[in-house]
């Protein structure tokens, strides 16, 4: 029986210089040199990206879906955050 | 908080019916997940084991242009089955308890893995008629309701026309070559076609699970559905090759706008699936062995990393 099973990683890759990381899976690794080494065989075949990033995901803290609720609905209500809310005539343009 | 069982289950269907993916944390059917688990384990397994069979003729490829195409596809099969284990994990297995529960045989693999690839041909049909039946059921998949399930299988489809592609192109320059290249075409598909069609599973009246499945949209299509569509896809493409598909009841049927075939051999077909393939013992003795040996490696890649770290953590403690 193996002593220690190797711990998860998750994988970010910026697909071309630019844009934005982006989350693309994980993976098991034991330390985080591997873990690039393996994200490179495992996710970027096929010149998916040009730069990794990789973080064991126990360091990652996300919302709960339970409370979802009260953490995204607040912003359903706030139409006049976004341009469409403010009426202007037709025949100005550029805005 | 007072959890209503029937709230939850129903605000689960409503999900689905709306089209929505379940993610790992969202509320789920104990069912669901345990369904999602056996799935998606198995169909990581059949990636794993499949590399064997085709694993078996890297170093007998033809030419160095054969050989990087097979190698190619063979590690993207050890991708896909990562994806899948990982996708797997995001239900709270282990990736140790999957592979304990492919090694004592808990968990199955595809049964088409289990058949000996006896001729360089049966790489070109391998991955002609398996990569082609394996992409008609994981585009459907790219649609099922578990987030990270549907989302491997979209990264899984990039990579899979190519698998086909180069298994077609083999058969394609055999059928073109000598008479004895093309019988060995002709070989390898009648070995690699019922098997082929075996790999959508039971048919719908022997699939109870078929109903729950659909429900949760954990499948979009039955298995008898999928497997008329390869039969359609197939039959053409076997003609460009000029070769002839062993079932003599295989044809065109103008009222339905599919073909017609022949009846599976379902006693082969659980034959295998219960071990008494021709190669469930040497396939599973090859992944058992593989990870037995592996363990110091494992071991001490681990020790180094937890050295590493406590040198670490002493040098800021200085
Ligand atoms: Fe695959
Ligand atoms: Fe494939």
């Amino acid at each position: 029986m193996t002593k220690k099973e190797w711990p998860i990683w998750e994988v970010f890759i910026r697909s071309k210089n630019g844009l934005e990381h982006r989350h693309a899976g994980s993976l098991h690794a034991a330390d985080a040199e591997m873990a690039l080494e393996n994200a490179r065989d495992v996710y970027t075949r096929r010149q998916e990206g040009v730069s990794l990033w990789v973080v064991e995901s126990k360091h990652i803290v996300a919302t709960n879906p339970a409370e979802n609720g009260e953490i995204f609905e607040p912003a359903a209500d706030k139409a006049y955050r976004h341009p469409t809310f403010y009426v202007l005539p037709e025949e100005l343009k550029h805005m | 908080m007072e959890l209503d069982i029937n709230k939850l289950e129903s605000d689960f269907q409503a999900r689905i019916d709306a089209g929505e993916n379940i993610e790992p944390k969202n509320w789920m059917p104990e069912k669901y997940r345990k369904t999602h688990i056996r799935q998606i384990s198995q169909h990581g397994h059949s990636e794993i084991v499949g590399m064997l069979p085709e694993g078996n003729w890297i170093t007998r490829a033809p030419n160095l242009r054969r050989k990087v195409g097979l190698l190619a596809k063979v590690q993207d099969e050890a991708g896909h089955g990562l994806y899948l284990y990982s996708a797997a994990e995001t239900l709270g297995i282990s990736r140790d308890e999957l592979f304990h529960q492919l090694h004592t045989g808990k968990a199955k693999y595809s049964s088409i893995f289990n058949y000996p690839t006896l001729s360089w041909a049966d790489i070109g049909a391998i991955g002609w008629l398996v990569d082609g039946a394996a992409i008609i059921n994981q585009v459907m998949l790219t649609r099922t309701s578990y987030g990270p399930y549907a989302r491997a299988m979209v990264r899984i489809c990039k990579e899979e026309s190519f698998h086909q592609r180069q298994g077609y192109e083999m058969m394609l320059t055999l059928c073109n070559g000598t008479p004895a290249q093309k019988a060995m075409a002709q070989d390898a598909l009648n070995r690699f076609w019922w098997p082929s069609l075996m790999m959508f599973g039971p048919r719908d009246e022997e699939s109870p699970h078929t109903e729950q499945a659909m429900q949760w949209k954990i499948k979009l299509k039955t298995n008898d559905e999928l497997r008329q569509q390869f039969v359609d896809i197939a039959v053409p493409q076997a003609e460009i090759l000029g070769l002839t598909i062993p079932d003599p009841d295989l044809k065109w049927n103008e009222e339905r706008g599919h073909y017609d075939f022949g009846p599976i051999d379902w006693d082969e077909f659980w034959q295998v699936v219960k071990g008494n393939g021709r190669c469930n013992k040497e396939r599973l003795g090859a992944r058992v062995k593989a990870w037995d040996e592996g363990e110091w490696v494992r071991d001490a890649a681990m020790a180094y990393s937890e050295k590493k770290d406590a040198k670490k953590e002493a040098k800021k403690a200085s």
